[in-house]
């Protein structure tokens, strides 16, 4: 497999501007995507997780700010462009699928007029009926071109879900991401989601970067995944070496042995004791101390980030000593 | 949608029927009998009573309105007290001034109103989108007549650009339309600065929704955005809201109306007022009622076909 780079984050910083001061949603994270990639985040709610995947297509809520740092799209960086070229650029080498698939569609369009409105926006070419019902028919939806003349409310979720991700691929972007696209959806949509995800690999040769709260989506669709806790990527490498050697305590926890700690039926993220530390004031330390058992007394101090392994890093004081 | 639209028409006719019951019996409730009021102080006993008997104020209060509800459904509003002419034939021959006026003034004030309140939205918080709140602001405090009366002194008086008085001549288009023009800028002036708040601050909401940000991540741009998806969005609650303000627009020609001197329902029935020509403000009364229930039933069938979700609740 090339490693050609399509999509770098470098030392990026988002915070939200908040009555209470500052809220720092996204801090200091570096993360790299190659082409023919399959990259996972994931973490618990509120760890930032929607913040960075809005950030790499920046298309971040009003209230955001980005205080430092780059994404970096085939090189150029996507939060310095102007507008215009900003826009050039999604839809055609950045798409992006949402969680919700019923209020990602305009109620009062037909599924059609949007998808054409979409891709026209690039190229008026792809817009024609043809093309879009030959797409949906590749994401497995039947009787295509009826559905084109569909609103989205004739549609069920996971449908809807098809056709955001057809819709994202029309344009063969570089760069595919998915803000948990299958967590709106019931368990046996979301099986049918990430089995025709998992068929895109073959066929898609972009890059694509998903977060989900479902191990299962790791396991089954990721080449590498990077563990968030509190804005932080506290623990990042290639998904087997983390499933079987998890480094940082939050991903042990995460990763618990203990089948009864991980719901059977979803397979989602178990819940550890205790909360998120306040992102208007983070320790200057390790964020998770609190709730970590395997706090050392350096660990009120600024962490370091260690290199276990070619690909991995860890960011926590254990084993750095 | 044919269960609804039926439903809607049931509740527009019982309404009619409260408005017209209450009217007829208003004219009771005031003191002072009908009759006498119309023939002023210097009547005769023997006049009055004949006009009496002519409106038939001689009968039961029940006969009465019994008559009066069967007169209306054939058409029959009742007789001019003074010209003994057909009530209807006088609205009728009138009420195209009046519509064509209420039509024009709101078409304009519709078009401008949304285009504007589309450019705050495209130039938010910009000096474009300060400055078009100012201006739909000023324009909305001020009374259409108001407005009409600068109009009429400015272009009509002091540049003689347009005709002062009436409807133009019959026949002649060309000066029906001059005769328009300025009558229609008075009174939709306002709505412009009215629908362009409204537009922005419906459209502002819809811009918030996570089908923009999807159609903002597939790189549309933000003009197609609001022209495109958006306003198709924030048009349809505004429609309820333009079926009430054309209710509004022909209350306020009544003003515009007597400024220009162009005939119409407003000074038909100003005139019919002063003259206390009962029959003929009933009359009308209850026409423009009628009218108005008519465009807020086909305001909601609109918007029911509007937005497919209400459509399929409906059918469903
Ligand atoms: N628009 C916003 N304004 C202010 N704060 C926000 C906004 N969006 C998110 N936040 C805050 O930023 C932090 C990170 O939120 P984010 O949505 O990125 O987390 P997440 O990991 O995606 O969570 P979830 O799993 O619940 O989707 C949270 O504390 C959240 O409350
Ligand atoms: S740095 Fe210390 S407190 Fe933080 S995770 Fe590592 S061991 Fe636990
Ligand atoms: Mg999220």
């Amino acid at each position: 497999m090339g490693m050609t780079v399509v999509l770098e984050v470098q030392n990026l910083s988002v915070a939200y501007a908040m009555p209470g001061g500052a809220l720092q949603a996204v801090r200091d994270v570096s993360l790299s995507v190659a082409r023919g990639e399959v990259l996972g985040i994931m973490g618990e709610s509120g760890c930032g997780k929607s913040t960075l995947a809005a950030a790499m297509i920046n298309l971040l809520p009003p209230a955001a700010r980005v205080g430092q740092g780059a994404v970096r799209l085939n090189g150029t960086d996507m939060l310095r462009l102007a507008p215009a070229a900003q826009r050039a650029l999604r839809g055609r080498s950045v798409a992006m699928v949402f969680q919700d698939p019923m209020t990602a569609f305009n109620p009062v369009l037909t599924i059609g007029q949007q998808v054409a409105d979409f891709v026209g926006a690039h190229d008026a070419s792809l817009a024609r009926p043809d093309r879009l019902a030959a797409m949906l028919d590749r994401v497995g939806i039947p009787d295509a071109a009826r559905c084109l003349g569909r609103y989205p409310h004739e549609l069920s979720g996971g449908m809807r879900q098809r056709v955001a991700i057809a819709a994202a691929l029309l344009m063969q972007p570089d760069v595919l991401i998915a803000d948990e696209p299958t967590t709106a959806l019931d368990v046996t949509m979301e099986a049918q989601i990430i089995h025709l995800l998992r068929d895109l690999r073959t066929t898609f040769d972009g890059a694509i970067v998903i977060v989900t709260h479902h191990l299962g989506v790791i396991a089954e669709l990721c080449d590498r995944v990077a563990v968030m806790y509190a804005g932080e990527v506290v623990e990042e490498g290639p998904v087997d070496a983390i499933f079987h050697d998890p480094q940082h305590p939050y991903t042990r926890a995460l990763l618990a042995c203990d089948p009864a700690v991980v719901d059977p039926a979803s397979g989602r993220l178990p819940t550890i004791a205790g909360r998120l530390p306040d992102l208007t004031a983070p320790p200057p330390g390790c964020a998770f101390e609190p709730r970590c058992g395997m706090a050392l007394a350096v660990c009120s101090q600024p962490v370091p980030r260690r290199v276990p392994a070619a690909g991995r890093s860890v960011l926590c004081h254990r084993g750095a000593e | 949608m044919l269960a609804y639209a039926i439903r809607r028409v049931g509740l527009s006719l019982l309404i009619l029927i409260v408005v017209m019951t209450a009217m007829y019996g208003m004219v009771f409730l005031v003191p002072g009998d009908p009759a006498s009021l119309a023939l002023g102080p210097r009547a005769t006993p023997e006049l009055k009573e004949a006009l009496r008997e002519r409106m038939g104020l001689d009968q039961p209060i029940l006969t009465q309105i019994f008559l009066f509800f069967g007169n209306v459904l054939q058409g029959d509003l009742g007789t001019d007290v003074w010209s003994k002419r057909p009530v209807l034939d006088q609205i009728l021959e009138v009420f195209p001034n009046t519509l064509i006026l209420g039509s024009v003034a709101l078409g304009w004030a519709l078009v401008l109103g949304v285009l504007l309140g589309c450019a705050a939205v495209v130039w938010r918080d910009t000096v474009v989108d300060r400055l078009l709140g100012v201006l739909s602001v000023s324009v909305i405090s001020v009374p259409s007549f108001v407005i009409a009366i600068y109009a009429l002194i400015v272009f009509a008086v002091w540049l003689n650009w347009l005709p002062a008085i009436g409807a133009g001549e019959a026949g002649d288009l060309g000066s029906q339309a001059r005769a328009l023009v300025l009558p229609a800028f008075a009174l939709g002036l306002g709505w412009v600065g009215y629908l362009a708040r409204l537009i922005r601050a419906s459209m502002l909401e819809v811009m918030e929704a996570p089908h923009i940000r999807t159609a903002r991540a597939f790189g549309m741009s933000e003009r197609d955005i609001v022209f495109r998806h958006a306003l198709r969005v924030a048009i349809v609650p505004t429609i309820s809201v333009l079926a009430v303000g054309f209710g509004g627009i022909l209350s306020s020609a009544v003003f515009v109306e007597s400024v220009f001197s162009r005939p119409g329902i407003g000074t038909l029935i100003t005139a019919a007022v002063e003259k206390r020509n009962y029959p003929v403000v009933m009359g009308t009364v209850l026409f423009m009622t009628a009218f108005y229930l008519m465009i807020v039933t086909a305001a909601d069938l609109l918007i029911a076909r509007l937005d497919p979700r209400v459509r399929d609740v409906l059918r469903g």
